[in-house]
């Protein structure tokens, strides 16, 4: 799966890692829907991380459409508002 | 995927398909997205411009600012040297709202540094890209009929377009965030038009204003440790009220000399 976390990149991601991924964006979802601010930084934070850990980087050379897009690292509660709800930005 | 950016991928997506779904002949819109690609380029070079030139003009402001500090500091010197604390203490407070102005200026330069550096390895990274679309444009022009092109090719474009769409993203950020510096920079400057860091000869007897709102802003005990480290530093021939009264310009020269020259700050001759 190919994620991409906008203005910085894509990475290609192992299917055993979604799970994880999944969770971490229901609780993003979850913190917004609460306005909880503390708590969307920190899912958010360790859903980067995880990314970019865990994925591999796209080479510059290649051209591939993501799977799902993050939002930019520096995004606010306000603006995650919008893309964070229901299933978040990944199904299930 | 119900968020905006699974809406975004979708969008561009669908642009991109449309747009090849409507051409007869798929070459044409491949040259034209190639087109559009190397303008987006343009666009990004422009956007690292602008970040240069708004850092250009933070860094000398912060020059300006900090020939006041020194400016001040002398000044302060000169004050308490003759024995005016008051004027030594005025020109001590004006000297700690520029240095916290350049602790600020400081960090927005190193923000803006940082963006251009993010900016630029966008453009690069979108370059590479571009000419990869560009290669892959030219093998399928060449060996598949139109309709297999289409295929082909939209995997192509939709990663061009969605790193387009990236690129512009941060783009719009880093220029957002340089306006609101622009409009801090533009207070700066009002307040240096002022006259708040001017020279302090043009200072009249009363407290006016910016007078009070300088006392308020800096820090009282930062002012008094300047002042009596500078105090420390006079000695105890420092501010007596004969040096005061001294206004004529061998006084200054004498405490110039003491700096470089021989170890007798008494007296000149």
């Amino acid at each position: 799966m190919i994620v991409r976390i906008s203005t910085e990149g894509q990475y290609e991601i192992a299917d055993s890692d979604i799970p994880e991924l999944n969770q971490l964006d229901n609780a993003a979802v979850a913190a917004c829907e609460t306005t909880d601010e503390q708590a969307f930084h920190d899912a958010f934070s360790r859903l980067l991380e995880l990314v970019r850990a865990k994925g591999t980087p796209v080479p510059d050379d290649e051209l591939f459409g993501s799977d799902i897009i993050l939002p930019p690292p520096d995004v606010s509660l306000e603006e995650a508002k919008t893309e964070f709800q229901g299933d978040g930005l990944i199904p299930g | 995927m119900p968020g905006l950016s699974g809406r975004m991928s979708t969008v561009v997506k669908a642009k991109i398909s449309k747009l090849l779904d409507r051409a007869e002949d798929p070459s044409e819109t491949l040259e034209y997205s190639y087109q559009k690609q190397i303008e987006l380029l343009q666009n990004v070079k422009k956007g690292i411009a602008d970040v240069v030139t708004s850092k250009k003009r933070l860094q000398l402001q912060e020059e300006k600012l900090q020939q006041q500090v020194v400016k001040l500091d002398t000044q302060a010197r000169q004050a308490l040297a003759a024995g005016n604390e008051d004027l030594a203490r005025v020109a001590l407070e004006r000297k700690n709202v520029a240095q916290t102005e350049l602790q600020s200026l400081d960090s927005q330069i190193a923000q803006l540094e940082q963006q251009q550096e993010q900016m630029t390895a966008s453009e690069q990274k979108l370059r590479t890209k571009i000419e990869q679309f560009r290669s892959k444009k030219e093998v399928v022009k060449a060996q598949y009929s139109a309709a297999e092109a289409q295929v082909r090719i939209s995997e192509a474009a939709t990663g061009v377009g969605e790193e387009m769409a990236d690129v512009g993203l941060a783009m719009q950020r880093a220029l957002d965030k340089t306006e609101n510096m622009k409009a801090r920079a533009d207070a700066v400057g009002e307040l240096e038009a002022s006259g708040t860091f001017e020279d302090l000869t043009a200072l009249g007897s009363g407290d006016d204003d910016i007078d009070r709102q300088l006392k308020a802003l800096s820090s009282t005990s930062e002012v008094d440790a300047d002042l009596a480290k500078m105090k420390a530093e006079l000695g105890p021939g420092g501010p007596k009220g004969e040096l005061g009264a001294g206004s004529d310009p061998a006084a200054g020269a004498a405490q110039a000399a003491g700096e470089g020259g021989g170890p007798s700050p008494e007296q000149g001759q």
